[in-house]
């Protein structure tokens, strides 16, 4: 993966905007998918109570999750699917692996699934021999170009279609140049059908999954769940425990919400409801924990897991789009991301938290309300509390919490600025003070306001 | 498990989801109306002969056309659940009929016996499928209250022809599932 790990988020991101036409069109790009969804959303009169019902219906799966586990373990079981529990990343790969081992199969074909990317699960089963395709379109030109996806919903949301042509050319053997976007999908349905055609394991993720009755519900506009699935003789679906819902009726809910918040289209063009194996078919489904039972003892946290991983905040975010998702150096990138990477790693990510400006925008669409922003809030406290905060932002915030504890330190502070900023300006305008990036210094004032209210009232 | 009984808050009860209904006048229109908004072409139509003469002008019928129809006998071949799923590869145009549809999103609620095999309506390069009109329900509320309890190993909705935008965000009909979604509304 070219993913790099040794940046943090504002370096990353400078990386990014420095092609500024690319920052432009990026930014246009993921806004005009904002306002599709605001269109769809204001069709429906009921939106606000749907996202309250959707809110209310989560909370109760976060409360009563280790019942509906078993109700839903119970349900697979009855229905002929395989259930496997894995804690971590892991022992999640390590289920793969032994699944498909076992049939002696060393190619699979998998559809989006975040958690996947997530346990770098590809690069796991190639190192032991195994081939892996990401069917989704975007997902396989993120794979052949050995990149992470920069949006969820959205894999190749930063690519230009030239680079993509580029990559069809080098991989696919296309005609150099080729760039037209319904060509490029033509090349890759007609290899990606003979790929469905020839692999005897699938793997998809999950979107939701029915504590009630057992079945679960994975959504694609482009169909490729549904070719790998019913194509292979071994199907594996990977999910995360959250994704659990109580009952089949509350599907009228997410699913109103999902694709409306997601693209703007009233409905993911495939909602397809998997219950029971194919005759000679065997079903796997693998309940991964990975860090959700920590962040649901997270009080401040918890709510995360209320995350139905549509991308609205990422579309509607200033900061990711301007700064592109594989900024956020981790699988699920922008405002979510920044909530639930924490909680795997404080220390790695100490840096996403601060990647906001707190406008609120996320929190205000998030289809399941998730408050968003005050969560981004009181992980900046937390890492700061737990000493992970950046070395300038440490200081800094040292330095602001002495000068504003006595007003004798805070006059003495606002002197010294004012006659630095007058008398030798390169102190502050320059390129170590991360505030004078892309940005000019205000003029400082002659006298503060303590000093120009004194003068005044002996007047 | 015992760290998520552990670290799960206190219950909190289930929402009462029973007031959200859709309007039920004017279905037929509606459902035509967003389901051409989402790339698929319906057609309103009162016999069968006329859904045979819509897909003889509409397709090339040299191809393999595949049905579960048994009325189209003849006109298709008849899909066998026992048969290889990977021999439908080349099937030009798959023939079902859908249990409802959703005149909200346009979606169809397809059962795996009415898809013939459950890969049918995905690996066939077109779709056409037969639904009554009294069979439109206005949301996906009443959708999930049709299908109630029913058993099954396999459902779904299909909303149109499959599409993808991942390329610059440019619309594609036609991504790995049919490249076209025809709906024939029997009145």
């Amino acid at each position: 993966m070219k993913q790099s790990k040794s940046k943090d988020h504002a370096a990353l991101a400078a990386a990014f905007i420095k092609d500024e036409e690319r920052v432009d069109w990026h930014d246009g790009a993921l806004w005009f998918i904002r306002q599709k969804r605001d269109i769809a959303s204001k069709q429906i009169p009921e939106w606000e109570q749907l996202r309250e019902a959707a809110s209310a219906i989560k909370s109760n799966v976060i409360s009563n999750l280790h019942d509906y586990l078993l109700q839903f373990e119970a349900n697979l079981t009855r229905n002929g699917v395989t259930v496997h529990w894995a804690a971590n990343a892991d022992e999640h790969n390590a289920i793969v692996y032994s699944i498909l081992k076992a049939k002696e199969i060393t190619q699979m074909v998998k559809s989006k699934s975040m958690l996947t990317e997530e346990c770098q699960l590809n690069e796991y089963l190639e190192e032991r021999g195994i081939e892996v395709i990401n069917s989704d379109l975007g997902e396989y030109i993120q794979q052949i170009d050995k990149e992470p996806p920069s949006h969820i919903v959205l894999p190749c949301i930063h690519k230009r279609k030239e680079e993509i042509g580029e990559l069809f050319h080098e991989h696919l053997g296309t005609e150099k140049g080729l760039s037209d976007p319904t060509q490029l999908t033509r090349v890759a349905r007609k290899h990606l059908r003979n790929v469905f055609m020839t692999r005897r394991a699938a793997l998809t993720g999950v979107n939701f999954a029915v504590a009630e009755t057992g079945e679960y519900i994975v959504c694609t506009n482009e169909g490729n769940a549904d070719m790998g699935a019913h194509l292979s003789e071994v199907q594996i679906a990977s999910m995360g425990l959250e994704k659990l819902i109580p009952q089949k009726k509350h599907l009228s809910i997410f699913l109103r919400l999902l694709a409306r918040s997601a693209t703007g289209q009233p409905i993911t063009i495939y909602s397809s409801h998997y219950k029971k194996p194919r005759p000679g078919q065997e079903m796997h489904l693998i309940l991964v924990d990975a860090g959700r039972t920590k962040q649901l003892g997270r009080i401040d946290f918890r709510d995360s897991l209320k995350c139905i991983k549509c991308g609205s905040c990422m579309n509607t975010c200033p900061v990711y789009r301007k700064s592109g998702g594989l900024s956020y150096h981790n699988t699920i990138s922008g405002p979510i991301g920044a909530i639930l990477a924490p909680n795997l790693d404080m220390k790695k990510h100490a840096d996403l938290p601060f990647a906001s400006t707190l406008c609120g925008s996320c929190s205000n669409v998030c289809p399941v309300k998730i408050n968003i922003h005050g969560q981004l809030y009181k992980w900046r406290q937390e890492i700061v509390k737990e000493g992970y905060a950046a070395n300038t932002k440490a200081l800094g915030m040292k330095a602001m919490a002495w000068t504003l504890s006595s007003p004798g330190n805070f006059t003495n502070a606002g002197n010294a600025g004012r006659w630095f900023m007058h008398n030798i300006p390169f102190v502050v305008k320059n390129r170590f003070n991360p505030w004078y990036k892309q940005r000019e210094m205000p003029e400082g004032p002659k006298e503060s306001f303590a000093a120009w209210y004194a003068r005044s009232e002996k007047k | 498990m015992e760290a998520v009984l552990k670290n799960q808050p206190a219950a909190t009860a289930l929402p009462d989801i029973t007031m959200f209904k859709g309007d039920g006048s004017g279905l037929v229109e509606r459902y035509m109306a967003v389901f051409a908004a989402i790339g698929g072409t319906v057609h309103l139509v009162e016999t069968a002969g006329e859904v045979k003469e819509l897909l003889a002008e509409n397709f090339d019928l040299s191809r393999r056309i595949v049905t579960t129809l048994p009325e189209l006998d003849g006109f298709a071949e008849l899909i066998t659940a026992a048969v290889d799923p990977h021999r439908y590869d080349d099937a030009e145009l798959a023939i079902i009929s859908g249990d409802f549809c959703v005149a909200e999103n346009g979606a169809v609620w397809l059962t795996e016996e009415l898809m013939g095999q459950r890969i049918i309506p995905y690996i066939c390069q077109h779709l056409a499928v037969i639904v009554r009109a009294a069979d439109i329900v206005p949301t996906l509320h009443e959708a999930y209250d049709r299908i109630g309890t029913a058993d099954y190993g396999f459902s779904g909705f299909i909303g149109g022809p499959s599409k993808t935008a991942d390329i610059e965000q440019a619309l594609v009909l036609g991504a790995h599932g049919p490249l076209t979604m025809t709906v024939f509304i029997m009145k």
